[in-house]
């Protein structure tokens, strides 16, 4: 239908488009509107005039308050065990060190709804600990912590996954001279070991934070459903699904939004973090790049 | 490369229906005698038995089935799923398939269901009554108003004057049991047939209102169907005799 773009225009884009066969273009390209048109679909089945209306509504509110909340306590959650697990996993060895990484990696791959099984046979009122628990007095079932455990289960994995790869790739030549100039472990590792992986701490836990947001079946299995204490946004969503289409389409529009803002900082965070650990890259210690996965 | 893009998505498309012409036979005709039938997810155990009993009864006849929330199915209708006969697990869902001009008749009402109070089989709070429920530090767990179940379960607090103050809104039957069975919660309201299909991990504890709040099952043919003769005969096996037995010995009640 139009006529090629004249080819001077992109001519250093054109240089790197030569390297790859036009069929793996095309197939590119169709995997990207995979992805894209259902979000497009989504977006043009919202009634635009009762938009407004619909994600203010009291229990709309409620929802987005309450997993504005938990995801933010979760993302903390995963930043303060988080960062000491990608230490322990990138700057020591011991015994079943890689069982241990696949491991924590778990609630990565496994469907949510597992993972709320899981919690509940676990912190459940009848679980390992639950009994031990509500002796204590203290019953989790049924409550927001209980949303912020769940939430913190699933997202853990992206924030210890994307810290342990940048302490790998950073290397320990930065440590190992500053331990040299008399620097002890604690200072290392807040003067020279954590500014240098800050962005990917950042992204880690932006990502953390994206995944706790949408997070849905651990929640629905071990927390349970009640407006303003454990109905978050998603499960507003499935909700609002069985009476009112319209409202349930809204509401994912402003999941989605959310999600693409995410997925934006935590790319614009991200690059830098490479940038800056690329003139390392070739000084690097023997054995800090080995064992990169 | 954009006329190459099209020819793939295209191709893809193509790949995805299988034309509008081949798959369906004409209409009235009376030798294919395989249908499809959606039915609410209550319904599961005794569908599965009608249909082989069905079967049996109709020689030459099929019956797929397609079991979830009536919701659910609506939604599935009215995007353009095929299907010949739809048993709806309340009246409003089947409403809006009529609204929508997709039956072919009239629906029928082929069973009812009460609630029930639901709970661990060692009952750890001591219920015996629904006033037992509305105690406070009970944890009791409901399905949310908007839902079926959860209208159904406001309708019977208020016949029986009792105000339950439950720990969660769940959005389907299936939820609020498993917070029962798992011992989350101390009891639930859900369907007589949910208790007697959970076997012995729930106690059932009957409610003296029970009968104000009453839910029927209607069932209709699709107009859509391509075997509309077949479809009619699972409308009528269903709703009769032989239906309501099935359906009585899975805790259902005649409509």
């Amino acid at each position: 239908m139009h006529p090629r773009p004249a080819r001077p225009r992109s001519a250093a884009a054109g240089a790197e488009t030569a390297r790859v066969p036009r069929w793996v273009v095309a197939v590119a390209v169709v995997g990207g509107l995979f992805v894209l048109l259902p979000i497009a679909a989504m977006a043009l089945r919202v009634d635009w005039p009762r938009f407004l209306p619909l994600v203010s509504s009291d229990s709309a509110q409620a929802a987005l308050l309450l997993s504005l909340r938990t995801s933010l306590t979760a993302t903390a959650l995963c930043v303060v065990v988080g960062v000491p697990m990608a230490l322990v996993l990138a700057r020591t060895s011991f015994r079943g060190q890689q069982l241990v990484r696949s491991l924590v990696l778990l609630p990565l791959v496994l469907p949510p709804v597992v993972g709320g099984i899981a919690l509940l046979y676990t912190f459940g009122r009848r679980g390992l600990l639950g009994s031990t628990l509500g002796t204590l007095g203290i019953d989790i079932a049924f409550s927001t912590t209980a949303v912020v455990m769940a939430q913190t289960f699933v997202a853990l994995p992206f924030l210890v996954l994307s810290l342990e790869g940048a302490l790998r790739t950073v290397g320990t030549r930065y440590e190992a001279v500053g331990a040299t100039l008399g620097a002890d472990r604690w200072t290392v590792l807040r003067r020279i070991t954590l500014p240098l992986v800050l962005p990917a701490l950042v992204s880690g836990a932006v990502l953390s934070f994206a995944r706790a947001l949408g997070e849905f079946g651990a929640t629905l299995t071990f927390a349970g459903s009640l407006e303003g204490t454990t109905r978050t946004l998603p499960l507003e969503v499935y909700l609002q699904r069985e009476t009112d289409p319209d409202a349930a389409v809204a509401l994912s529009l402003i999941l989605v939004v959310v999600a693409v803002v995410v997925v934006g900082i935590a790319h614009r965070v991200r690059p830098l973090g490479a940038l800056r650990a690329a003139p390392g890259g070739s000084a690097r210690p023997p054995g800090g790049h080995g064992r990169l996965p | 490369m954009p006329a190459a893009l099209a020819a793939v998505v295209l191709g893809v498309a193509a790949c995805g229906t299988d034309g509008p012409d081949a798959a369906r036979p004409v209409p009235n005709d009376a030798s294919d005698g395989s249908i499809t039938v959606f039915a609410a997810a209550s319904l599961t155990a005794p569908f599965t038995e009608l249909a082989g009993q069905f079967e049996a009864a109709y020689p030459g006849s099929q019956v797929t089935l397609n079991f979830a929330g009536s919701s659910d199915l609506v939604g599935q209708l009215s995007e353009g799923a095929p299907a010949d006969v739809f048993a709806s697990a309340d009246e409003e869902s089947m409403a809006k398939v009529a609204e929508a001009d997709l039956l072919a008749d009239e629906p029928v009402a082929f069973a009812t269901n009460t609630l029930q109070l639901a709970v661990p089989s060692d009952n750890p709070a001591g219920i015996t009554s629904l006033e037992d429920a509305a105690r406070p530090g009970v944890k009791v767990v409901v399905c949310a108003e908007r839902v079926p179940c959860g209208a159904l379960a406001a309708r019977l607090q208020a016949a029986a004057d009792v105000d339950l103050v439950p720990v969660s809104e769940e959005s389907s039957v299936t939820d609020v049991l498993g917070k029962v069975t798992s011992g989350q919660a101390d009891a639930g309201l859900v369907y007589v047939t949910d208790v007697r299909t959970a076997g012995a991990a729930v106690r059932g504890i009957g409610i003296r209102e029970a009968g104000s709040a009453v839910n029927t099952y209607p069932i209709a043919a699709l107009a859509d169907s391509a075997s509309p003769a077949t479809a009619q005969e699972f409308v009528e096996f269903a709703s009769g005799p032989v239906g309501r037995a099935v359906l009585g010995a899975a805790g259902f009640g005649a409509p």
